[in-house]
């Protein structure tokens, strides 16, 4: 069931270019939303103007060298790992459902253009590939609703309450996986197949034609803001931040002598202050 | 000086959330963002500015005590132990650095390890003493915990 692909067996019944011309709309919505996100929230200008005000204050010069190596890392770090997510959970949770999303995505694309009809099976790594993704993305997914969202340190809400404009984007997301899940599962069920294929188309438009809306668009913007930060803290520019100190800096002991006074010439290793120990909510 | 949340630097991580002694630090539910519900109630521990990971919280000045505004900055470095905070006054004329230490012992030596603490007996929860009296943090026995009597002076800045 899991190695077969889902859209060839669909071909009987939907054209192949329906579903072809459906993905192509979806990827439509999906521009035409974050363009309109980005009209309406004014992002690119406010994030252009604190670009322009940062290359102002700026100290030095980056070389295209250097914003290379910031961009690598940022890749590295923000997009391909989120590491900036300081609360583990949270992190491969949202690993799990970044990652999840990619393969679903793509894989569904793959099957979609490129074997959709029984005539051409697709390699059995395709279809594995793609329940594997939905997989992942479910299983992020709930974790999220189930018990990260509903931990008050974080938002603190109970897992039946749904937040509106807020919540758009998971049930998306948790929508399509699931419902993508059960169609493949009861295929050869006739009306519940069709009952569980109809949710996931509904679920999937909801999830690329909500762009507007939702939190869709943070997967473009994120990348572009974490790169402007590193940019900010190489160039000296700091965005109204102060310095990073090394308290054993001598030149910083004359310019702040209060802190050998109290931390002594060598100040020690202060271990990981409030991250030394999990929060605890319940 | 109550908080506010710089939403770009925010991510929702809650360590304000945990650690705001008032209650106020709320996370967005439609932003899924940090912010400071009622900057009235703010008591102004500056507890959720050291605490932020991602320096997304400042401060802001009240308008009488600056009438120029201001924007104050903090960056926080658990590793070196430091807190450093960057007062800039709109119209160029101020612009000042602090530095001072987040503590002056490492976490955790003489601090008790809250996870390590065994939870509190039916007679802690029936006392009128809250879990962080004298009494309580007290981990061996003997009378109650002073200064004096662990032969320390009181020092400004320093975390007992």
């Amino acid at each position: 069931m899991i190695d077969s692909n889902p859209f060839a067996e669909l071909a009987a019944f939907i054209s192949p270019t329906a579903m072809q011309a459906y993905v192509v709309l979806m990827v439509v919505l999906v521009a035409v939303g974050t363009i309109l996100d980005m009209l309406h929230k004014k992002s690119g200008q406010y994030f252009f103007e604190n670009a322009r005000r940062a290359k102002r204050n700026a100290t030095r010069t980056l070389s295209s060298g250097e914003k290379g190596a910031l961009a690598l890392k940022t890749l590295g770090k923000e997009v391909l790992t989120s590491g900036e997510f300081n609360n583990p959970k949270r992190r491969i949770s949202h690993l799990l459902t970044m990652y999840g999303f990619i393969i679903f995505v793509v894989t569904t694309a793959i099957l979609i253009f490129a074997y959709p009809t029984p005539d051409d099976p697709a390699p059995t790594v395709v279809p594995l590939l793609w329940h594997l993704g939905a997989a992942m993305l479910a299983f992020g997914g709930y974790w999220f609703w189930f018990s990260i969202r509903v931990d008050v340190a974080s938002e603190g809400v109970k897992w039946y309450q749904l937040n509106g404009r807020g919540d758009l984007f998971i049930v998306g997301l948790l929508g399509m996986a699931t419902f993508a899940l059960l169609w493949s599962f009861t295929r050869d069920v006739d009306t519940l197949g069709t009952l569980f294929f109809v949710l996931f188309v509904a679920f999937s438009t909801l999830l690329f034609g909500s762009v507007y809306w939702s939190k869709f668009a943070h997967m473009f913007f994120k990348p572009a803001a974490a790169f402007q930060k590193r940019v900010i803290k190489a160039d000296g520019s700091r965005e109204n931040m102060p310095a990073v100190y090394d308290p054993s800096d001598p030149d910083v002991q004359a310019r702040f002598p209060d802190v050998p006074a109290y931390m002594g010439p060598n100040p020690p290793n202060m271990g990981l202050g409030i991250k030394r120990e999990a929060p605890s909510h319940f | 000086m109550p908080t506010f949340v710089y939403m770009t630097r925010c991510d929702g991580c809650g360590y304000c959330v945990d650690i705001c002694p008032s209650d106020i630090m709320h996370i967005d539910k439609v932003t899924r963002r940090a912010y400071n519900i009622e900057p009235n109630m703010c008591w102004e521990c500056y507890s959720c500015v050291k605490a932020c990971p991602m320096d997304a919280i400042d401060v802001r000045g009240y308008a009488e005590f600056a009438p120029l505004g201001h924007s104050v900055r903090v960056r926080r470095d658990e590793e070196k132990g430091v807190i450093a905070w960057r007062i800039k006054f709109r119209n160029g004329e101020k612009d000042m650095e602090l530095l001072a230490p987040i503590t002056t012992k490492p976490w955790g030596k003489h601090i008790p390890q809250l996870a390590d603490v065994p939870a509190p007996s039916q007679a802690m929860r029936d006392s009128q003493l809250l879990f962080n009296e004298p009494k309580y943090i007290r981990l061996d026995e003997g009378d109650l915990h002073t200064l004096a009597s662990n032969g320390l002076v009181m020092k400004e800045g320093v975390y007992y």
